[in-house]
């Protein structure tokens, strides 16, 4: 088994600040991610979760070096290449970034409405001089676009003509051309209808099973991830608060947010309504967190000790972790 | 039950810069008082419009076809909608007899204005209540939908509210009329799952409370098999298929909803691949002559899909689908 790392994040910390605070004091920051440990797996599809405003979104970015990072290492090593990616230089950060793509979420917002797809397409391998000729470039482009199922003919037109599954495909084919070893898809299907979604869904499996690529899939719908993904982290107010393989996430999840979650996603069975377990209240505000375990407001197992300590991510020989401190007695 | 609303060949086109296009094909349906009806499709079947029509909601460059009869069943008499014209004629159902929820509670809200007076003023202008009274009722409203210190939210203005909050108030207002009729469009839809699931559990609590008809519009089905009591299935402008829920989502008889059913991704099943419907929803400008489904259709049962719009066929007691497939008379 390849149990190769290609990205192992530690104590990574994205911290913004707030506009305003006093003139003595620390100025405030908003936590957006902290203290995230996290092990990317090469070739593997990797699922990240979480509600809105769950920091989700900036840990992904912060993977690519598009965030700024206040804290922590991020180690990359593909076999090529090796750094330390919170701290590259110039020349190590354009190297990076042809090894590291993003597909965005809305794909009407992502394509330049004045560039045909080809040239769309074209645009890293110029920006990064990846190839050497006009010749070249198109033969790349052409490659790329027939595994992402466009037509050569689309190539020529530009992306108004496209529906937003065609759209979804070239922004895919737009990130895939430099061969990139790991891509963020942040909500990359979250704006396409069902029929479409699954399409999408699957060409990206099919090319992470043909190129090898390693993916970091970013979601808040956990049964697009159950399908997906074969490693899912659960985050929670800018901390990782479960991780595990999926199935065994979703067989026998551990943290109480994670159960939760998992509960209310509605089901097909219109005879199973009403049965879940409810979530109370709402996810606090990341500029005022709570002490203790950010969980500790909304969980019906809170006890006092949940309200001071803060849970550490428990390391697991079998890759199931979880940061909470009651999950072992709450188990059965 | 009584009946409440009848839609009967409702056709709705609009005129746009690129000719005019059919966004509602002959729709008809009815609603009891009490029953919670959810209208599902893709994005651009027509759902919204089709629920905006029956408040005469759409701008100027509609046009409703001539058969078009939408009637609203009221204890102190029948409203012919579509012989309203005048605004004071349409404050009868507008805000009065129907409301509507909105998907985005950010945009529903006005932002210069607090809850509170936004509340009041609707109550004003549709009842005939004053001032205070209708205060202490929509203080009241913002208690029961579960906002908690409604005094001091009902002076605050939209931005201060979350996202799952706003959405509470926006049920809060819609129901403090006391509507015949609620149209939901989209209501869960921009927020997090634990947030919904609040919120589909408040709607269910109100419409025992308070026994309005529901037009609940979304693309999710999880989100129909958890609220409604019957469902119509749209797809480019016609409803191809209605019935009970359960009957609907156990034995679909349509080819487009047993496509949509495959490729939604199911947690109790991670092995099955998800299964995509071939090809994009036309262009609403090219519309296929015959069955609107037959571009994407693998269940074609011959050149009768391509040149006749199907009638409905009864598959079972009070389910119906548009399809040939369930012609029985023609097959001999």
């Amino acid at each position: 088994m390849s149990s190769d790392i290609l990205i192992k994040a530690r104590d990574l910390s994205v911290h913004y600040p707030l506009s305003g605070g006093g003139l003595f004091g620390p100025k405030p920051v908003v936590k957006a991610t902290e203290g995230v440990n996290i092990d990317i797996e090469k070739g593997s599809f990797f699922g990240l979760v979480g509600e809105s405003g769950s920091g989700k979104t900036t840990l992904g970015r912060a993977l690519l070096k598009a965030a700024p990072i206040t804290r922590g290492t991020i180690e990359y090593n593909d076999g090529e290449a090796a750094y330390d990616v919170s701290k590259l230089d110039a020349k190590q950060l354009k190297d990076y970034r042809s090894r590291s793509q993003l597909i965005f979420q809305d794909p009407y917002a992502a394509l330049s409405p004045r560039m045909t797809v080809r040239d769309i397409i074209a645009e890293p391998l110029e920006v990064m001089g990846l190839t050497s000729s006009r010749e070249e470039t198109d033969e790349r482009v052409r490659e790329i676009a027939q595994k992402c199922r466009l037509n050569l003919e689309h190539l020529r037109r530009f992306p108004h003509a496209f529906s937003g599954g065609q759209r979804q495909r070239i922004s895919i084919a737009r990130a895939l051309v430099s061969r990139p070893q790991f891509v963020v898809a942040d909500e990359s299907v979250a704006a396409l209808d069902v029929s479409i979604q699954a399409d999408v869904l699957n060409l990206l499996k099919e090319i992470q099973q043909e190129m090898g690529v390693t993916f970091l899939f970013i979601s808040h719908d956990l049964s697009v991830v159950a399908h997906v993904c074969d490693h899912i982290a659960v985050m929670y107010l800018g901390r990782l608060v479960e991780t595990a393989p999926t199935r065994e996430l979703f067989a026998a999840p551990r943290h109480p947010y994670t159960k939760a979650l998992l509960s209310a996603i509605p089901s097909l069975d219109p005879d199973d309504r009403g049965k879940a377990q409810k979530l109370e209240g709402e996810i606090p505000s990341p500029t005022n967190p709570p002490p203790g375990c950010k969980f500790q407001t909304r969980c019906p197992n809170a006890i006092d000790k949940c309200r001071v300590d803060e849970p550490m991510l428990e390391h697991s020989s079998t890759g199931h972790e979880v940061a909470c401190h009651r999950w072992e007695e709450l188990m059965d | 039950m009584a009946r409440l609303l009848d839609v009967e060949n409702l056709t709705l086109q609009f005129d746009t810069d690129e000719g005019r296009i059919t966004a509602v094909d002959d729709v008809s349906f009815t609603l009891e008082a009490g029953e919670v009806m959810g209208l599902v499709g893709e994005s651009g079947s027509g759902k919204s419009v089709t629920a905006k029509s029956v408040m005469k909601l759409n701008p100027s460059n509609a046009h409703y076809g001539e058969k078009t009869k939408i009637k609203l069943h009221l204890e102190d008499g029948t409203v012919d909608i579509m012989s309203l014209k005048k605004p004071k004629e349409l404050q009868v159902i507008r805000g009065g007899a129907i409301s509507l929820i909105f998907q985005e509670p950010m945009a529903s809200f006005a932002p210069a204005i607090t809850i509170g007076d936004q509340m009041v003023e609707q109550l004003m202008i549709h009842t005939s209540m004053n001032a205070k009274q209708s205060k202490e009722l929509s203080i009241e409203m913002l208690d029961r939908v579960g906002i908690s210190d409604p005094s001091s939210r009902f002076k605050q203005y939209a931005f201060e509210l979350s996202g799952g909050m706003r959405q509470r108030a926006m049920i809060a207002m819609a129901l403090s009329t006391k509507p015949k009729l609620l149209i939901a469009d989209e209501p869960t839809t921009a927020l997090d799952v634990t947030i919904q699931a609040q919120v589909i559990d408040l709607m269910k609590d109100l419409v025992t409370e308070f026994g309005m008809g529901i037009v609940f519009i979304t693309h999710d089905l999880g989100v129909i098999a958890q609220t409604a009591d019957t469902v119509a299935v749209m797809y480019l402008g016609r409803i191809i298929e209605k019935g009970k829920v359960r009957d609907v989502i156990r034995n679909p008889a349509h080819p487009y909803t047993r496509g949509l059913l495959a490729a939604l991704p199911s947690l109790d099943d991670l092995d099955t691949p998800l299964q995509a419907i071939p090809g994009d929803i036309p262009s609403p400008l090219e519309r296929p002559a015959g069955c609107v489904f037959n571009t994407r259709c693998t269940e074609k049962v011959g050149d009768i899909c391509m040149a006749q719009i199907p009638d409905f066929f009864n598959v079972s007691d009070g389910h119906s689908a548009a399809c040939h497939l369930h012609n029985k008379g023609a097959a001999s």
